[in-house]
């Protein structure tokens, strides 16, 4: 099914998340990099190694749970747009998201915008944390928001009200 | 006649690869180009590139244009002609050219054809009325001028190009009502069909367009579902509407210049059409003619690059230029196997081993 619509379904992304305990400890990055292209800037941009080293540069990319500290360098460099940084222990009834963001106007801080899934559909409401646009991510700014633990495995956009 | 060491025609990711691998070595390069300035449809690629860091992964394409300008504009060893068509290329080897509005002749020692390649074309009813457009087209006219082709999309094609330019609309505040594909599956990478359907458009493989509608221009399209032998199944047809129809149906390699040279060609639809046949030097079965990038094969940039620096070193090899050159193009040689190497290399891989001479 992905490769007729392009959408991951729940069981792929779950089975990207690192263990339980992993979880609990504070923010990782997750890839939602399926296919096997030859592409590998997530692995040589994470300064702390947490990518694997590819064998061979269609390989998906790995991601080694004890190292990653969901710092999000890779958030923006990565060409497909496909890798987030989640933080589950954000609060008790909230998950922290950090997204790559190639739209303008970007969102104010503190706003409160739409959460929308893999399909760009509303599903809830999401708040922005803080916005990223400095030189280094080279218009791939990096939207920092908190949404509510139940959606945050199927929010991977932010909708504006159209002015 | 003018005379050059190696002539390269074409300034896009290839050629330009190709002019900086020959310059470097030593030769005496002159780059052709038909635009106004090099770097061929790099100058139009907003979105950052896949490959690796050697093919500049990680960075947008009109920045890599950048890059590789800066590095030929450097280089006194190459002679950029703009605005240059080349028109011919005669059997006793005479390039003749169009530069600005003088017609003029050169001779080339060695010549590197990196043409690239032209959209395709697709039949259905009133497919030439005005709001239909090629991808490409829509992208010069957002990318490199500022004007948005209109307010509503029917993107045909969901390969890379289809993908891409579709997201490159929803980042200019167009609509895109649908991408629409024969295809059973996304032929594009599906990271970029993600991307879109983030963004909430629908992509609708095995479908096909059977009629733009409008009568001055376009008002809207008439789709309907395929089978899997890309008939039309009845009473699927389903009336969408939107002012723009892109094709983003694949490309042709630019094989005009290379058929003059006298150069065997294959047809081999995997590659796009009608390709050269080539040795591991990428040099044709004409003496002294090399190919690279799109012309020889339609794949990515990172890998036109690779062929137009392995192509520029040959040329620049086989005029005596250059020490170590062969240890230098056995890496390149690696580096182009190892782009595809995966899966999405396959199609390429097996086409190529048809042309080898």
């Amino acid at each position: 099914m992905f490769n007729k619509t392009g959408l991951a379904s729940n069981d792929m992304v779950e089975a990207l998340l690192p263990s339980k305990e992993r979880r609990e400890k504070g923010a990782y990055a997750i890839f939602e990099c399926f296919q096997e292209i030859p592409c590998n800037p997530c692995s040589t941009v994470c300064k702390l190694k947490a990518v694997k080293d590819f064998e061979n540069i269609n390989n998906i990319p790995e991601i080694n749970y004890d190292k990653c500290t969901g710092c999000a360098m890779c958030v923006s460099i990565c060409p497909g747009l496909s890798c987030f940084v989640i933080d589950e222990t954000y609060s008790d009834s909230e998950v922290m998201i950090k997204m790559p963001y190639e739209f303008l106007p970007l969102p104010e801080i503190n706003s409160n915008v739409k959460a929308l899934d893999r399909e760009g559909k509303a599903i809830g409401e999401a708040k922005v944390l803080k916005v990223q646009d400095n030189k280094t991510l080279d218009h791939t700014n990096i939207v920092t928001i908190s949404v509510p633990k139940e959606i945050f495995l199927d929010v991977r956009n932010i909708g504006l009200e159209e002015k | 006649m003018l005379h050059t060491e190696i002539a390269i025609i074409g300034g896009g990711p290839a050629g330009m690869c190709a002019a900086i691998a020959a310059a470097n070595q030593g030769a005496r390069v002159t780059l052709f180009d038909r635009g106004k300035r090099l770097g061929g449809q790099l100058v139009k690629q907003t979105h950052r590139f896949f490959g690796s860091e050697k093919e500049y992964a990680g960075i947008r394409g009109i920045d890599i244009a950048k890059i590789l300008y800066e590095e030929i504009e450097k280089n006194k060893l190459i002679d950029v002609k703009l605005d240059t068509t080349v028109l011919a290329i005669y059997s006793d080897g005479v390039i003749s050219y169009e530069e600005g509005k003088s017609y003029k002749r050169m001779t080339s020692e060695k010549t590197i054809i990196a043409a690239g390649a032209a959209e395709k074309m697709l039949l259905f009813e009133n497919n030439d009325l005005p709001g239909v457009y090629g991808a490409g087209a829509v992208q010069t006219l957002m990318n490199e001028h500022g004007i948005v082709p209109g307010n509503n999309v029917l993107m045909i094609g969901a390969g890379n190009i289809g993908l891409i330019v579709s997201y490159q609309l929803m980042q200019a505040g167009v609509k895109v009502a649908a991408i629409i594909d024969a295809a059973p599956k996304v032929g594009g990478y599906l990271v970029h069909a993600s991307k879109v359907r983030r963004l909430g458009v629908p992509i609708l493989t095995s479908h096909t367009i059977k009629t733009a509608l409008g009568n001055e221009t376009v008002e809207g399209a008439v789709i309907c579902e395929v089978d899997d032998k890309f008939n039309p199944i009845p009473n699927t047809d389903q009336t969408i509407d939107v002012d723009i129809i892109c094709l983003a149906v694949g490309l042709s390699p630019q094989g005009e210049l290379l058929r003059q040279t006298g150069c065997e060609v294959k047809y081999v639809p995997s590659l796009g059409g009608f390709v050269p046949l080539r040795d591991e030097n990428l040099q044709t079965t004409t003496n002294g003619v090399y190919v690279a990038g799109d012309s020889a094969e339609v794949e990515e940039a990172s890998s036109a690059m690779v062929e137009g620096t392995i192509a520029g070193l040959s040329a620049a090899e086989a005029l005596g230029y250059g020490t170590n050159i062969v240890a230098i193009k056995e890496g390149f040689k690696n580096d182009l196997d190892v782009l595809r190497s995966g899966a999405v290399g396959e199609k390429i891989k097996s086409g190529l081993k048809l042309l080898s001479c």
